[in-house]
C-alpha cells in the first residue's frame, strides 16, 4: 500500500463529484433541510425532537455514502476502469482506503454544515457538544461507505444497487432505536439489533446527546461501528479479484 | 529473436461451463505488432484477459516477458487497454491521465507524462474537457493515451480502432509502428479483416481454437487469395460456425 496512490484515489473520487455539483448539493443540502422539517413536524413536542435530530444527524451520512459508494464502485466494476487497474501497479487496499477517505471526508463536510444547522438554527440541545457530535458522524459516514464498497460487490447493476439500501438499510433502521427505546422491542428484534452496526451509529449519537461528558459507551460504541468498517473494508477488498477464474 | 509472449496448451472455461479457449499455443516475438483477428465470439477477449494476468488459465500455461502473466512485476512493464472505455467520463482528460500515471508509479513528472502521451493521440487540445463530453474517437484516444503512460515494454489493446474513422486510423496505425521501432510490443485484438492487413503477424481466431499463424502476406500466399477476408473464409471452408 503507498500513500500517494491511496491519496491519489481519494481525490480522484472527490474530483469526479466536484464536476457533479447537483450530487454535492443534494448531499449537504438535503439533511438540513430534512432535519428542519423534523422540527416543525414535532412542533407540539420539542423534546421528542431535541431527541431524535441527533439520531438522524448520525443516520443521514450513513444512508447517503452508502448509496453514492455502492453506485460509484459498481460503475468501476462495469466500466472497465477497476480492470485497468487491477493491471497497474496498485494495491487493492489503494483502492479501497481511497473510496473510504474521499467519503469520511464529505462526511465530514455533511456534519460540519447538518451539525452547524441543528445546533445553531434549530436549538438542539447537545450536551456532550459539538466535536463529539462531529467525530460520531464521520465514523457513520466510514461505516456507510465500506458497506457500499462491500456490498456493491453483490449487485451487478445499479437498479440492485438501490434496492440494497431498503433490503439492508431500512431493517437496521427500524431497529436502531430511532422510533422506540430497543429494550421495547420483540425479543428477536433486540437480538437482530444488537448485532447490527447502525445500532451502534444511533448509540453513539444518543450518547453524545445525554452525556456532557466522554463516556464509555461512546468508546464502545465508535470502537463497534468502525470495526464494522474495517471488517466491511477488508471484505470488499476480498470481493475484488486480481485474476478471476 | 526475443519471445514477448510465450503460450503453452492454454484452455479457458469461462462461467457457465463456456469453453472460450481449446488448447491454444504460440510465440509472439517483441517489437512486433501482432493482431488477434476473428469474428466476435471467437475467444479474442478472453486470450487478451489471460495475457494480461486478469484470467486464470484452466489449463496450459502463459508467459509474459519472461515472467507468469499476472506476475507482480509485470504490472509496470504492460497496459491493457480493454474494449470498455475504462477512463472515468466524470472526469477531464488530464485529471484521468494524472490519476493512471500516479497508479502507474509516476509521482513527478507527471505533466511532462501526460503532455507526451496527449501528444501521440493528438488531444492536447482537449486536455481539459470532461471525457463525457467528447466524441466516441475521441474517448477511445483518451483511453488509447492512458495505455501510453510510462512507455510499456507491451500493450496489449482490446479493439483499439473500433469505431474511428480511417483519417484517425492511419495516424494511430503510424503511432503503433513507431511504438514498435522502440521496441514496443503490440497485441491488437479486432475483428475488422482490413485491420488485419497492417499487423506484421496474425493470429486466426474462430471458435476458441487459432485456426492460422503468418504474416498477412504469407496467410494470402498459403491460401492463394488476395486479401485477409478471402484467406479467413477459405481456411474454414466458407461454412459457418
Amino acid at each position: 500500500m503507498s500513500p500517494s496512490k491511496t491519496f491519489a484515489t481519494a481525490s480522484r473520487v472527490l474530483r469526479q463529484l466536484s464536476h457533479d455539483p447537483r450530487t454535492v448539493a443534494l448531499l449537504f443540502v438535503v439533511p438540513p433541510v430534512l432535519l428542519t422539517i423534523m422540527k416543525y413536524v414535532f412542533e407540539g413536542e420539542p423534546q421528542v425532537f431535541n431527541g431524535i435530530a441527533p439520531m438522524l444527524l448520525g443516520i443521514f451520512p450513513m444512508v447517503m455514502m452508502f448509496l453514492i459508494t455502492s453506485i460509484v464502485t459498481l460503475r468501476e466494476r462495469t466500466t472497465g476502469t477497476l480492470d485497468r487497474l487491477m493491471t497497474m501497479p496498485m494495491t487493492k487496499l489503494d483502492f479501497i482506503f481511497g473510496y473510504a477517505l474521499a467519503f469520511s471526508f464529505l462526511g465530514l463536510c455533511q456534519a460540519f454544515i447538518s451539525g452547524g444547522v441543528m445546533l445553531g438554527l434549530l436549538n438542539v440541545t447537545v450536551l456532550g457538544g459539538a466535536i463529539p457530535t462531529i467525530i460520531a458522524v464521520v465514523f457513520a459516514a466510514f461505516l456507510g461507505t465500506s458497506l457500499g464498497l462491500f456490498l456493491s460487490a453483490f449487485a451487478t447493476s445499479e437498479f440492485q444497487a438501490i434496492q440494497f439500501m431498503p433490503a439492508f438499510i431500512f431493517p437496521q433502521l427500524l431497529t436502531c432505536g430511532l422510533f422506540i427505546a430497543r429494550d421495547q422491542m420483540a425479543k428477536p428484534l433486540q437480538w437482530f439489533a444488537d448485532v447490527m452496526p447502525l445500532t451502534y451509529s444511533v448509540d453513539a449519537m444518543k450518547q453524545v446527546t445525554l452525556h456532557a461528558s466522554w463516556t464509555n459507551e461512546l468508546t464502545r460504541d465508535l470502537i463497534i461501528v468502525a470495526s464494522f468498517g474495517i471488517a466491511a473494508l477488508v471484505l470488499g477488498s476480498v470481493t475484488i479479484r486480481r485474476q478471476e477464474k | 529473436m526475443t519471445i514477448a509472449v510465450k503460450i503453452k496448451n492454454l484452455s479457458v472455461t469461462l462461467s457457465g461451463d463456456v469453453k472460450a479457449l481449446k488448447d491454444i499455443s504460440m510465440e509472439l516475438p517483441v517489437g512486433r505488432s501482432i493482431g488477434f483477428i476473428g469474428p466476435s465470439g471467437a475467444g479474442k477477449t478472453t486470450l487478451i484477459r489471460s495475457i494480461v494476468g486478469r484470467l486464470k488459465p484452466t489449463a496450459g500455461s502463459i508467459e509474459v516477458l519472461g515472467l507468469p502473466a499476472g506476475d507482480a512485476k509485470l504490472r509496470d512493464q504492460l497496459s491493457y487497454m480493454t474494449q470498455e472505455l475504462s477512463v472515468y467520463p466524470d472526469l477531464t482528460v488530464k485529471e484521468n491521465l494524472r490519476y493512471f500515471a500516479i497508479m502507474m508509479g509516476h509521482t513527478k513528472d507527471t505533466n511532462t507524462i501526460i503532455e507526451e502521451v496527449l501528444n501521440e493521440v493528438d488531444m492536447i487540445d482537449k486536455a481539459d474537457s470532461l471525457v463525457k463530453n467528447l466524441s466516441g474517437g475521441q474517448k477511445q484516444r483518451v483511453s488509447l493515451s492512458v495505455a501510453l503512460i510510462g512507455s510499456p515494454r507491451l500493450m496489449v489493446l482490446d479493439e483499439p480502432t473500433i469505431g474511428l474513422d480511417p483519417v484517425l486510423r492511419e495516424s494511430l496505425w503510424k503511432l503503433f509502428n513507431k511504438l514498435k521501432t522502440r521496441g514496443t510490443t503490440l497485441l491488437i485484438s479486432s475483428h475488422s479483416m482490413d485491420e488485419a492487413e497492417r499487423c506484421d503477424d496474425l493470429i486466426l481466431i474462430r471458435s476458441g481454437k487459432v485456426i492460422a499463424h503468418g504474416s498477412p502476406s504469407e496467410l494470402k500466399k498459403q491460401t492463394g487469395t488476395k486479401t485477409i477476408e478471402e484467406s479467413f473464409l477459405s481456411l474454414v471452408g466458407g461454412e459457418p460456425e
